[in-house]
């Protein structure tokens, strides 16, 4: 017989006693020290203050304020590089990505939802700031301060471009994304933009591997393509683009006006310069008027289409909660229908709630799904409709044009127009005037 | 036609202005909404220890390469036991410090002689990895006065916390910060 098994014995004994007594705790009184021994305190060590995310914000603002001088009044492409490589620096690597206004996007989807949700004042400035600025001067916030876009940017080397056609196609993408990840956030099932942010892991040099390896074929992918995150994916790009069409001031290639050399032509790796229409011929505008009616009266029909479409992935889609999928396992559990348990199956068990409510919810959370797929759906297809008559629309334009809604305002485009350098030789010559 | 430009163009920036003043006034009115449910402090994740069931997530979903979960000490609660179950394997083969005796896998908790016959029992946090194996431990056969905490000077406060996702339990959720720690009661 050894110590061991004695021990074993003795403590077996004493916790049947005691755990009859004394219910679940405090099996072992607290022990009564003779040699004067203090018990240490519990350590708390407290988050940072909430100074750190005024200054972020601070930080943020001016650096759109700096990044809107740069592309618009100096109009360098220098200078925003380097205020590019200063945001990645402070936003992605120091702050290490979080909160960003891209991933605020489900915080504010949440809060409008759910009145028991309170979204901190600085992620609410943070979601804001970006956006009322596109409405004034475009996507400075893309091309000078947003980290995800800056680390893409860096890598790009080789720029290929992207037919038209593709372009236009994989945006859809950037759609999708943002209405899942809306009616996922508001159903509560998660944060996909958080949970599958390709960037952040780099920024914390750490992350599952999973998501390593999609940052990193983002990555290589971006060294031929031009930021493939902010122009198929990016779920607050689509907000800063439909804003930016809009916005008081655009990013123009020329300082003045477009005298047409082409030079510029090939010059923006994200695909955003729009070359002069000129005249459209008579029949081609009658082809296209004919296409639009058509385009208008089947409008209804395409955002119905995407709605039923959407409902038919509701099921799918519901089991990304939590709930649902622990109620569906409770389920085969009960039935028979599948032998053990999971972690989360005795979790529940352990609580001691009802099965019958954990049914309840989850065909709560279910209809809140079947109605989210609806205008997800709905969604898809009003975008896909929309974009076949926007592009139906013939615009005039005489001049070599940055698209308002493309332009991610990196000013690469300025130096390659022959007015700007007119421009900045005169400005050269002005200070040699004023200097000696 | 030059008439018709004109009139065309004015029609579009009419048009412009129009949805411009409307993207205003949503965006307006969002923050205004929003901001009549911001919370004026700051909140963080914290594990409810009560929920939590040690299932070792912990340790693997969080997004820092060693997690900032701890395994945490109420000291009031502890019985300082000389066989603690929260230190010792079930099956030890002495009862010293010997690595192959122990629970833990990094050997992170500090066993200490106090007088006979207690123990005290510290956490070197620099070595755990959250997985609450210990913390199993304690609850099964002791007091329960260890138990798992996101440890704030670690944590980077993701949006959203990455353990909160996969958490089987659902026992992270977010605390206001100026009570940032759920820290087990002596009862
Ligand atoms: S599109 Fe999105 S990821 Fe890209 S720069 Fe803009 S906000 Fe950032
Ligand atoms: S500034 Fe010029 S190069 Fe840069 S995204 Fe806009 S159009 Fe393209
Ligand atoms: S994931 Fe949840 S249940 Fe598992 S150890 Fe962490 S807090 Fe506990
Ligand atoms: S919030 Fe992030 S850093 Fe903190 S415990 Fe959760 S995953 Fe880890």
């Amino acid at each position: 017989m050894r110590r061991k098994d004695l021990l074993m014995t003795i403590l077996g004994v004493i916790l049947c006693l005691t755990a009859i007594a004394a219910g679940q705790t405090r099996r072992f009184p607290p022990p009564d020290f003779q040699s004067g021994y203090e018990m240490p305190t519990t350590e708390t060590p407290p988050p940072d203050a909430d100074f750190y995310e005024y200054i972020a914000v601070a930080v943020l603002a001016a650096a759109l304020g700096v990044g809107t001088y740069f592309i618009f009044v100096k109009r360098s492409r220098k200078y925003a590089w380097a205020l590019m490589i200063f945001s990645l620096a402070f936003f992605g690597f120091w702050r290490m990505g979080c909160v960003c206004p891209i991933g605020a996007t489900q915080n504010m989807a949440v809060s409008m939802f759910d009145p028991g949700y309170a979204v901190p004042i600085t992620v609410l400035i943070i979601f804001l700031l970006p956006l009322a600025l596109s409405l004034f001067h475009g996507r400075v916030f893309c091309g000078t301060v947003c980290p995800l876009g800056a680390i893409q940017d860096v890598v790009l080397l080789k720029p290929l471009s992207v037919p038209f056609w593709l372009e236009s196609s994989l945006r859809l993408l950037g759609y999708l994304y943002l209405g899942l990840a809306l009616v996922l956030a508001i159903t509560g099932a998660g944060f996909i933009i958080c949970q599958y942010d390709p960037f952040v892991s780099f920024f914390r040099l750490s992350g599952n591997f999973g998501v390593l390896a999609i940052g990193g074929a983002f990555l290589i992918m971006g060294v031929f393509i031009g930021r493939p995150y902010c122009r198929f994916l990016c779920p607050y790009g689509i907000l800063l683009r439909q804003l930016s069409r809009l916005s008081k001031w655009k990013v123009k290639i020329s300082p003045d006006e477009c005298v047409k050399c082409r030079l510029c032509e090939d010059s923006c790796p994200f695909g955003a310069i729009r070359k002069p229409t000129g005249e459209a011929s008579s029949e081609e505008l009658a082809a296209r008027k004919k296409i639009l009616a058509v385009l208008i009266l089947l409008f209804p029909f395409i955002v119905l289409a995407g709605g039923f479409g959407g409902s038919q992935i509701s099921g799918l889609l519901s089991r990304s909660h939590h709930d649902v999928r622990l109620a569906d396992r409770i389920y085969l559990e009960e039935s028979g229908q599948v032998e053990g348990t999971t972690d989360e199956s005795e979790a529940f068990r352990g609580t001691g709630e009802s099965i019958e409510s954990l049914y309840e919810l989850s065909a709560e959370i279910q209809a809140e799904f079947s109605r989210g797929s609806w205008i997800l759906g709905g969604f898809i297809g009003l975008v896909i409709g929309g974009t076949l008559i926007k592009h139906t629309i013939r615009r005039n334009s005489d001049e070599y044009l940055a698209d308002a809604g493309d332009c991610l305002a990196c000013g690469r485009c300025f130096e390659y127009c022959p007015r700007e350098r007119l421009r900045l030789s005169k400005l050269q010559e002005d200070k040699q005037v004023l200097y000696g | 036609m030059a008439e018709k430009d004109s009139k065309d163009t004015s029609r579009r920036s009419f048009l412009h202005d129009g949805l411009w003043g409307i993207s205003m006034a949503a965006l307006g009115s969002l923050a205004g909404f929003a901001f009549s449910r911001t919370a004026k402090e700051k909140t963080v994740w914290q594990i409810d220890p009560y929920k939590c069931t040690c299932c070792g997530k912990c340790t693997t979903e969080c997004v820092l390469a060693l997690s900032a979960v701890k395994c945490v000490h109420v000291y009031a609660m502890c019985g300082y036991c000389e066989l603690c179950t929260g230190y010792f394997d079930p099956d030890p083969h002495e009862l010293d410090t010997g690595a192959e005796n122990q629970l833990c896998p990094t050997g992170a908790i500090i066993r200490t002689f106090i007088e006979d016959p207690y123990y005290s029992y510290a956490i070197d946090e620099d070595l755990c990895n959250g997985c609450g194996k210990c913390v199993k431990g304690c609850n099964a056969f002791g007091n329960g006065s260890l138990f798992l905490q996101i440890r704030h000077n670690l944590c980077v406060n993701c949006n959203k916390c990455a353990i909160a996702a996969a958490c089987p339990s659902q026992a992270i959720k977010k605390v206001p910060a100026d009570e940032p720690y759920i820290l087990k009661q002596v009862g």
